[in-house]
């Protein structure tokens, strides 16, 4: 008996935990939520750090996911504010409040060892569609071409095949990775290989080639001479509560765009 | 008395409640995925590699290529080291060195797949391509990873199948003016030789099923392998790639695509039950 005594005791232990770190769950400050492409959270992540900086006791949750996963989010409640980083298609403008927080040039990324420096938009996507298997056929040296590609509901492929591929489809024999940092690894390792990639993220190690003979830099992307451009949207259904909204003034404020081109983004406006 | 039948009947509960988790999941993934093999029709899902989701075309061939190429692959790479280290713990040995390397081998199964992945992409990956060529992600990649990691599972059946070998039989054997490795290869193997298959058939049932270490080493192409040094991507693969973005048929295909999984899997551990059942079965008769 003592045995099924202490069994009861143990239960109301455990379930008295239990309501007391459901309490503790609840944030006292208005809180806002974030959830979609990995090619904006690290960018959220730098704008919520200052926003709870400049607002105590304000709470900015940021998650990853993919842009699908972060329209799905925003149209099911899931989060309060969905991130997107390619162009809304037709039917889901109808859904959702698209805000535009900047935009994103898209490099194309090579080896530092690979003589290649220019591509057209048509080299690229004999490239990306496997016609093309061969450097030397687009001015490089002698050796195989391998293409790195982002996986299917990728943003950032999506806008790249937007961009780029036209009605053609990329190749079934590319390399494909779930993250950008794994198409930077890759293409760090072997001089045969080119990606795509955020602007933002290309860093030193990385060659970014020019296209349609303008360079991939934000001024550029500005003055519209380069082309491989895509919007990085905030999304969310038509009635946002207030505490969103603040946050989105702050993202569309200067200090806020300031802050994401420091990073590297183009400003929205 | 009836304190005992009561705690059987809250015993008998739990176990049920833990069977009929399986069986909703079961339930859960045949009513998400066999909808969609229907309408695309199974020979085009099954024999198309034809893999485009936004344009409606599912065809899982080169995923099943991929993932049969790294799960024969792991299973040459695992038999033969597993096999090894069996027969060097129970016969060869000195006990001493054997409790020691016995923890060792069970160690490695602790260690979290995506540790696997990133020690295969860091190290091996590189090597494969500076020293014979292609991309380094590849089927060989996947197969050396994956060997390893199903080396804990296989090892410890294989033992277990050693070890169930009468003691007669092997001092029989040397008795007979066998040495100690012919003793191994004629005595031993033969008849512990169900316990192995089945140790190697579980042990391919965990290499189909890993995801993570190979969603980093194999390079996820789309295309069937042509050789060891290609990429492919492997039917895990492409549900945890695509799965946090797919909705519709996308989705569906998806669970499709898990719903092929489980069968093979189903297969494979039923032809496991099966040998080591046989294995049973003769020795109560023998």
């Amino acid at each position: 008996m003592a045995n099924v005594k202490f069994a009861f005791r143990a239960l109301g232990v455990a379930l008295a935990a239990v309501l007391i770190c459901a309490g503790c769950r609840k944030t006292s400050g208005p809180s806002v939520s974030l959830l979609g492409s990995t090619s904006i959270q690290p960018f959220a992540e730098v704008l919520a750090e200052q926003y709870t900086k400049k607002n105590p006791g304000h709470f900015v949750e940021v998650q990853g996911g993919g842009s699908t996963a972060g329209l799905q989010a925003a149209a099911n409640g899931l989060a309060d504010i969905g991130m997107c980083s390619r162009a809304l298609t037709a039917e889901e403008t109808h859904q959702f409040t698209p805000i535009l927080i900047a935009r994103d040039g898209l490099a194309v990324v090579v080896n530092p060892k690979n003589h290649v420096t220019k591509l057209s938009i048509g080299q690229l996507r004999a490239v990306f569609a496997g016609r093309v298997t061969n450097w030397k056929d687009v001015g490089g040296k002698d050796g195989p071409v391998r293409p790195i590609t982002r996986e299917e509901g990728s943003g950032t492929r999506d806008s790249f095949v937007r961009l780029v591929m036209g009605s053609e489809r990329i190749s079934r024999r590319a390399l494909t990775q779930e993250s950008n940092g794994a198409v930077k690894e890759l293409v760090k390792g072997d001089p045969a290989a080119i990606g795509y990639m955020s602007l933002g993220l290309v860093g030193k190690e990385l060659a970014a080639v020019t296209v349609e003979d303008a360079q991939p830099t934000v001024e550029n992307v500005l003055a519209g001479r380069y082309t491989l451009v895509r919007p990085l949207l905030f999304v969310t259904k038509s009635a946002t509560n207030t505490a969103a909204q603040s946050f989105v003034d702050f993202v569309l404020s200067s200090e806020g765009q300031g802050l994401l081109e420091t990073e590297g983004l183009v400003r929205a406006r | 008395m009836k304190r005992d039948r009561l705690i059987g009947a809250i015993l008998l509960v739990v176990a049920l409640s833990a069977i009929s988790g399986l069986a909703l999941i079961t339930v859960f993934i045949f009513r998400e995925g066999v909808p969609i093999i229907l309408r695309v029709g199974a020979g085009q899902f099954f024999l198309s590699t034809d893999w485009e989701p936004s344009l409606g075309h599912f065809g899982i061939l080169s995923m099943i290529g991929g993932s049969l190429a790294v799960t024969v692959g792991a299973a040459v790479i695992g038999v033969v080291f597993s096999l090894g280290l069996a027969i060097v713990l129970t016969q060869f040995a000195p006990p001493a060195l054997a409790a020691a390397l016995k923890p060792a081998i069970e160690l490695l199964a602790g260690i979290p797949s995506v540790v696997y992945g990133f020690v295969g992409v860091v190290t091996l990956v590189p090597l494969i391509r500076h020293s014979l060529g292609g991309p380094g992600l590849s089927v060989l990649a996947a197969s050396i990873v994956l060997g390893i990691m199903i080396l804990p599972t296989i090892t410890s059946i294989a033992i277990d199948a050693l070890q169930a070998v009468p003691r007669s039989y092997v001092e029989g054997s040397i008795a007979l003016g066998a040495t100690r490795w012919q003793t191994v290869t004629m005595v031993l193997l033969r008849a512990a030789r169900s316990g192995i298959v089945a140790a190697v058939i579980l042990g391919m049932g965990r290499a189909i099923g890993e995801t993570m270490a190979v969603i980093m080493v194999a390079g996820n192409a789309l295309a069937l392998p042509h050789s060891l040094l290609d990429p492919v991507r492997t039917l895990t693969s492409n549900i945890a790639l695509e799965m946090g973005y797919a909705s519709g048929d996308h989705r569906q295909a998806l669970f499709a695509t898990g719903v092929t999984l489980f069968v093979i899997i189903t297969l494979l551990n039923t032809a496991a039950l099966a040998v080591s059942r046989r294995r049973a079965g003769r020795r109560r008769v023998g």
